[in-house]
């Protein structure tokens, strides 16, 4: 068996594991209705999280995407409560701008050889700021096509409602996966993740790649807004605060190694629906804090770290003992 | 027989990096279905002319020619395209990804605008089966062995570029039976008309599989020739740049007579680094240790100051036993070493003269107990004067300084020490004449004043110079010792080219 993989295994079992403890202890957990709010709530964190795989698989980070999603939502709010843009012009304007300001960091990232952590944590702040500029309010979106979108359902077998924004982020999901393995995009984020020297060597643009990266992180973190904005009905310049910490989490957490290189976007994946099901669990505790979210994640990284640690340990010693044969 | 056509000649190559002159009106021509060696010493132009040829560095004069058009290299991968392909010594593959990718990275098969897989998985079962490679291609580059990297690097780049292919020491961690597959594979490659450039610094593998050699030395050409033409010796000659003619005795340093030596190494060694060797050293003498780049002489040191750990025998001073685990261990019993590449071992280009000379004092006093600034400037003073340092300033960063003063600013670090044994890998490489010359004297100094040193050099006519005892090595193996009279060019020379049994053909 590939050991590279026994992360995403390892994940995979955790989410059954999970699922299956919430389902003893709670049978109201196996339903679709749990499974299709579980997509519905979770919806913006797993949309930007495809990004963060990409960002992660390439060796990078993207810090920006929490005060990104936030400024989409103001955005939004703004163009449509105030100046009165047809939501879907509003979209356009906002992905545009979003992909462009994950494009300008990949450029600042690539060209001027400034590690991303700094890039994107100068991005986060940029974003975050540029909402306040637009306003400190939170602004409500009342439009009817947006009353549209958030009643767009289909009902899966045994009730539960598969909503618009949950089936939007399972296709984002899929198309990541179709990008990751079925592109030369995503053969080549793998590879800068793997060995940036070699890759440039062996003929992989790595200024295009980069800069496409960050570009598509910039536009699923405006997809995420667009999401918490449909979710939320409003914009607000303190929402999403900390959200791409939540997505490295869930990246990390899918068996990503964060040096980049070894991943797949189905463990991101799993990686929110875990932290979905720990959410859905508190809920129907109903007496735990929701900070036991936050807790059993805390829990969850550093044993996925120790685990990664163990694999990459592990991988170090059957090169040496393949190279001394 | 009518010589084979020439497929890519360089002429009249010269390169300079920042005045240092790297390249001096170099020609190399690679025929058709021929191996041609390139050798030469660390630093000789191998690496930078292989550069050049790749499109890596641009020439500053000269005119590349393939099929007779000249053209000019822009970069590693208009090389590819134009069919020089270059496996490098430490595989430059991506081991996350799988076989297959790596072959086809960034021209895999497509169907509807999505990569076909399966395609691609054939097709590099396919290719690797010209090469009697058959492995799971799915799999990832990094479950394989260092050798069948390397065999796929070579299937790669034959199969992208397939006019040249530069082998940059190919073999330098592969064991015996994984030199001859590849030897194999290079055959193969030749009889289908390939022209082949294989860089290398055993000998005995030159003669194994080249048809051709050339030699460079200093930026500058040494000499090229048919192998069957060359015998080994003058092949050495050619590389050390001293013909058997020429050996003179020159100045050799007085004898000694018996010595009280302290600090003993009995059966050293470590795996395929360096086979076991008993080594003693006292006050007063200087072993001088002879040998081409690749025969052991680094990875000995190494294993002398504890940056390698030996697998085998033990050491003593004055009769007690002594272990050597790291270098921590080797600087407490008094030892130092100014290592062969200064720029990445030795010494810290930021920093200024007098950080760099305080550096293993405060390392050895622990950092509690810290050298006040007026310590160390005088402590650094001190030693501008006495190793006639020049630089402007004590608090000069040392990348500023010359290579000459920089390789004093190490050797000044380990003398504030006051080591007991010093080694010196490569002390005279790449400085200018003057100071060669200085530092030479330097080590003549240090030795009259009581320090035991053992000095690496390629330079066989400085070894005679200021050893009073040489070791020569070859195959990683220590071949034996000269003492006294027997000290000269010539014996030094003979023992390096002796024949050896590694890999006959």
């Amino acid at each position: 068996m590939n050991t590279r993989l026994l992360p995403f295994y390892a994940t995979l079992f955790i989410g059954v594991l999970a699922y299956v403890i919430c389902v003893i202890q709670f049978p109201g957990m196996f339903s679709t209705r749990v499974a299709g709010n579980l997509l519905t709530d979770n919806a913006f964190l797993g949309i930007a999280a495809v990004g963060m795989t990409f960002v992660i698989l390439s060796g990078g980070i993207d810090l920006s995407v929490g005060s990104v999603i936030a400024f989409t939502g103001v955005l939004l709010a703004v163009l449509i409560n105030w100046n009165g843009v047809h939501p879907l012009l509003a979209f356009a304007i906002a992905l545009t701008l979003t992909t462009l300001f994950g494009a300008a960091m990949g450029l600042i990232i690539h060209y001027l050889d400034v590690p991303a952590f700094i890039v994107t944590l100068a991005g986060m702040f940029l974003a975050r700021g540029l909402c306040f500029v637009m306003t400190t309010d939170s602004v409500p979106i009342n439009h009817e096509f947006y009353t549209l979108l958030q009643s767009l359902y289909w009902r899966m077998p045994g009730g539960g409602r598969l909503t618009f924004v949950g089936g939007l982020m399972v296709a984002t999901f899929a198309v990541g996966i179709l990008i990751a393995h079925f592109t030369k995009f995503g053969s080549y984020i793998y590879a800068i993740g793997g060995n940036r020297a070699s890759a440039e060597l062996m003929g992989v643009p790595v200024a295009r790649t980069t800069v496409g990266i960050y570009a598509l992180s910039g536009f699923l973190s405006g997809l995420a807004g667009i999401v918490f904005s449909l979710y939320t009905s409003a914009g607000y310049s303190l929402a999403a605060v900390g959200v791409e910490l939540d997505t490295i989490a869930a990246v990390v957490i899918g068996g990503t190694l964060l040096t980049g290189g070894v991943g797949l976007v189905a463990g991101t994946f799993i990686g929110v629906i875990i932290q979905g099901i720990i959410q859905t669990y508190i809920v129907f505790d109903g007496t735990l804090s929701s900070w036991w979210t936050k807790i059993v994640v805390g829990i969850l990284l550093f044993a996925f770290i120790a685990l990664q640690r163990i694999l990459v340990w592990l991988s170090t010693r059957k090169a040496s003992a393949l190279g001394a044969h | 027989m009518a010589e084979p056509p020439i497929l890519l000649s360089a002429e009249g190559i010269s390169k300079s990096f920042l005045g240092f002159r790297a390249l001096e009106g170099v020609d190399l021509h690679i025929r058709a279905g021929e191996v041609h060696a390139l050798l030469g010493e660390n630093g000789a132009g191998k690496s930078t002319l292989i550069k050049v040829l790749t499109g890596v560095h641009q020439p500053d004069s000269g005119t590349i020619r393939l099929n007779g058009e000249q053209i000019s290299v822009r970069d590693a991968q208009q090389a590819q395209k134009l069919g020089i392909g270059t496996v490098y010594q430490e595989v430059n593959l991506l081991p996350n990804l799988s076989v297959a990718e790596n072959l086809y990275i960034g021209r895999q098969p497509m169907r509807f605008g999505l990569i076909n897989r399966r395609e691609m998985d054939k097709n590099a079962r396919a290719l690797l089966a010209q090469y009697d490679i058959d492995i799971d291609v799915s799999a990832d580059l990094a479950s394989y062995s260092v050798a069948v990297q390397q065999l796929i690097a070579i299937a790669r780049a034959v199969d992208i570029s397939g006019k040249i292919l530069i082998l940059d020491e190919p073999t330098a961690s592969l064991d015996r039976h994984e030199v001859e597959v590849l030897f194999t594979v290079i055959r193969r490659l030749k009889a289908r008309g390939l022209g082949i450039v294989f860089i290398t610094h055993f000998l005995d593998q030159v003669y194994a599989v080249s048809d051709r050699v050339t030699v460079l030395r200093n930026g500058k050409l040494a000499g090229t020739s048919l192998c069957v033409d060359l015998p080994k010796l003058d092949l050495v000659s050619l590389m050390l740049g001293r013909t058997l003619a020429e050996a003179t005795h020159g100045s050799r340093r007085q004898e000694t007579g018996p010595v009280h030596r302290e600090i003993s190494f009995k059966g050293f060694g470590l795996g395929r680094s360096v086979a076991p060797f008993d080594l003693e050293i006292g006050r007063g003498e200087v072993v001088g240790v002879a040998g081409l780049l690749g025969s052991g002489r680094t990875e000995t040191a190494k294993l002398l100051f504890g940056i390698d750990i030996a697998d085998s025998g033990t050491a003593s001073i004055d009769g007690k036993p002594v272990k050597i685990g790291s270098p921590r261990d080797a600087i407490k019993l008094g030892f130092g070493l100014c290592p062969e590449d200064r720029k990445t071992d030795g010494i810290i280009g930021d920093l200024s003269v007098r950080e760099n000379i305080a550096l293993a004092l405060q390392a050895r006093r622990g950092w509690f107990n810290r050298m006040r600034q007026s310590e160390q400037r005088a402590l650094a003073d001190r030693f501008v004067k006495a190793l006639d340092i020049r630089t402007s300033d004590i608090e000069k960063p040392v990348k500023f300084l010359s290579g000459g003063n920089q390789q004093k600013v190490i050797l000044a670090r380990w003398l504030a020490t006051e080591p007991r044994f010093l080694i010196l890998d490569e002390p005279t490489r790449g400085i200018d004449v003057g100071a060669h010359a200085e530092i030479i004297q330097l080590i003549n100094r240090l030795c009259d004043d009581g320090m035991a040193l053992l000095v690496i050099s390629s330079e066989i006519e400085e070894i005679v110079a200021y050893s009073t005892r040489v070791r020569v090595l070859r195959d990683r193996e220590h071949q034996g010792e000269l003492t006294g009279a027997s000290i000269d060019t010539g014996t030094i020379m003979r023992t390096i080219a002796a024949d050896s049994a590694r890999i006959e053909a």
